[in-house]
């Protein structure tokens, strides 16, 4: 015990640097975006007024206070284009995460219900794809999905079509490319609760004479919830800002809100409102934030 | 009780038919002689050639391995402190903070990240480059060092450290003494994880690069807006089996250090 405690003094001083690090890199940036979405666009370098300038005083910075304003913010609750946008992110973030779940799961328990010498190797196989880029996993849809690409090539030759079919540039591309980027991530922490879960209650569901699949229901199901939460949250989130997956494989006409914050930044160089298209997403992916890293807490720290 | 049903089997076939068949694809079709990307001319070598050739793509490849050696170490260095605070550091004053800032960059939208470093980096002038990008993908990438490292560190037996303590070490020679050679396999498995996550990532590169500094996937992106290229295949491919190679060397680190767990056990 006594051990326990001298250990921690410097341990905890080993939290200096990536403290810091993460102060000067995560959090404060955060204060720049804030204070550039309260900002006029200017066409500048760079595009934005007004710029603290502390040379010139307090009288300096009670100007600049004085010239902030919620214009950019107005702006995105009256044009339809933003409004349209973040419902399209979280319309489209809901059904991938449902068809993750509904993918991942069975490929999980599957994954749960393997021969203990083949769990590792089936782990591996899930982490792999995830390690390989994911702009070349996009890609590699194209490829498959293009007008005269694979896809399409088997659909002819099975007869299931008579003729090609659009399939690039289109919401199922789109939600084929998520699924297959994201999957992993669904199939990880689920695994890593069925895997742990006690297969004794089980055999106990059906001493008591319950079906098999009463049983999964009844016991296995609901065990698996905080991987379920885990598996969502950690694709949800992430998918509702998605930028590149749309930008390749659906089509032009009704955006995300990564692309629209994309194309605010780099193609109309407008940094105010790119900036409270930013601080907007994250008011409304604060909530999942917060429960996300509750339970990664206690997934980390609580099993000592 | 714990038996493999029908259900599950055609759940893993089919599964994992899905998570590799396009990679696969997109392997084969590198090596096609046609310059119609979905039409099979016979094997052939040439996008490979194309590509050693292409003295853009080169440059941007040799920009990324640096940036993600670079900020991969860094990162390391970084996520592994910040483990070591998280698991061994008891409770400490902004401890919640700390954890929710090494938590959140794993499921934060990436064009958020990027934007607000981008922003501080206009803010306080830095000159756009090598540097910014390198930056930019250390804080993202030591968070998921640290995530690797902890849950190591969750799981190691901690009476060893005590027990090296009570053998009169102190508690940084303790550490570098018995914790570091056994959570070392994490660390290793961090340093690759950190590297390819860098080699892949274009948003935050986007945000945060000046001209002349130009990353693989830009490059790489750039090309595909405009098709479907053979040249790109290939590009790919070599890049699937770089971090192929890494992945075999990581797994190869882990079985060693569980060996060594073993063989350290009875002692």
């Amino acid at each position: 015990m006594s051990g326990r405690r001298i250990f921690a003094s410097p341990a905890r001083r080993a939290a200096i640097a990536p403290y810091l690090w993460m102060l000067l890199f995560f959090l404060l940036p955060f204060g720049f975006v804030l204070k550039i979405s309260l900002s006029h666009t200017a066409i500048a370098q760079p595009p934005y007024l007004p710029v603290f300038d502390l040379a010139h005083g307090f009288a300096a910075i009670k100007a600049a206070f004085a010239a902030l304003s919620l214009d950019n913010f107005r702006l995105l609750a009256s044009d339809d284009l933003y409004v349209l946008s973040y419902l399209r992110s979280l319309v489209v973030a809901l059904i991938s995460t449902s068809i993750l779940l509904a993918i991942g799961y069975p490929i999980a328990y599957g994954m749960s219900r393997l021969p203990a010498r083949w769990q590792p190797v089936a782990m591996t196989l899930v982490i792999v794809p995830f390690w390989t880029s994911f702009l070349i996993r996009i890609y590699a849809w194209i490829n498959i999905l293009q007008h005269d690409g694979l896809l399409n090539k088997v659909l002819l030759a099975l007869h299931v079509i008579s003729v090609p079919v659009v399939w690039l540039s289109t919401d199922t591309a789109m939600v084929i490319g998520i699924v297959y980027s994201y999957l992993p991530f669904m199939i990880l922490p689920l695994y890593a609760t069925l895997a742990k879960m006690d297969s004794t209650l089980l055999e106990a569901a059906s001493d008591l004479g319950s079906s098999r699949l009463k049983a999964f229901w009844l016991v296995t199901f609901p065990l698996s919830l905080p991987g379920i939460a885990a598996g969502v949250l950690l694709c949800f989130i992430p998918i509702v800002g998605e930028f590149v997956i749309p930008d390749l494989l659906a089509g032009s006409n009704s955006l995300m809100i990564g692309q629209t914050l994309w194309l605010e930044f780099f193609t109309n160089r407008d940094w105010p409102v790119a900036s409270a298209i930013a601080i907007v997403l994250l008011v409304l992916l604060l909530a999942p934030l917060l429960i996300y890293d509750r339970l990664q807490r206690r997934q980390l720290e609580g099993r000592r | 009780m714990k038996r493999l049903s029908r259900f599950n089997l055609i759940a893993l076939a089919l599964g994992f038919a899905f998570l590799y068949l396009p990679i696969v694809i997109l392997v084969i079709y590198s090596f096609n002689a046609s310059r119609l990307v979905t039409v099979w001319g016979g094997w052939s070598l040439r996008w490979y050639a194309e590509f050693f050739n292409d003295s853009a793509m080169l440059a941007a490849a040799g920009m990324s391995l640096r940036v993600g050696a670079v900020s991969a170490t860094m990162a390391t260095a970084l996520g592994t402190l910040a483990a070591v605070a998280l698991s061994r550091g008891e409770g400490f004053r902004g401890r919640a903070l700390f954890s929710g800032m090494l938590y959140a960059p794993l499921v934060m939208p990436e064009v958020i990240t990027g934007l607000s470093l981008l922003l501080l980096f206009v803010a306080i002038d830095a000159e756009r480059g090598f540097w910014t990008v390198t930056i930019a993908h250390t804080t993202l990438t030591m968070c998921f060092v640290a995530v690797v490292v902890q849950s190591r560190l969750g799981s190691l037996d901690r009476s060893l450290e005590e027990a090296a303590m009570d053998l009169g070490c102190d508690p940084v020679r303790a550490f570098l003494r018995v914790t570091l050679p056994l959570i070392l396999p994490a660390v290793a498995a961090g340093w690759m994880l950190a590297f390819t996550l860098s080699l892949d990532d274009l948003v935050i590169a986007s945000f945060t690069t000046g001209p002349g500094s130009t990353t693989l996937p830009i490059r790489i992106y750039s090309e595909v807006r405009l098709g479907v290229k053979p040249e790109i295949n290939a590009i790919c491919t070599l890049i699937i089996s770089l971090i192929a190679v890494v992945i075999v060397a990581a797994s190869l680190a882990s079985k060693l250090s569980s060996r060594q767990g073993e063989s350290a056990a009875p002692l």
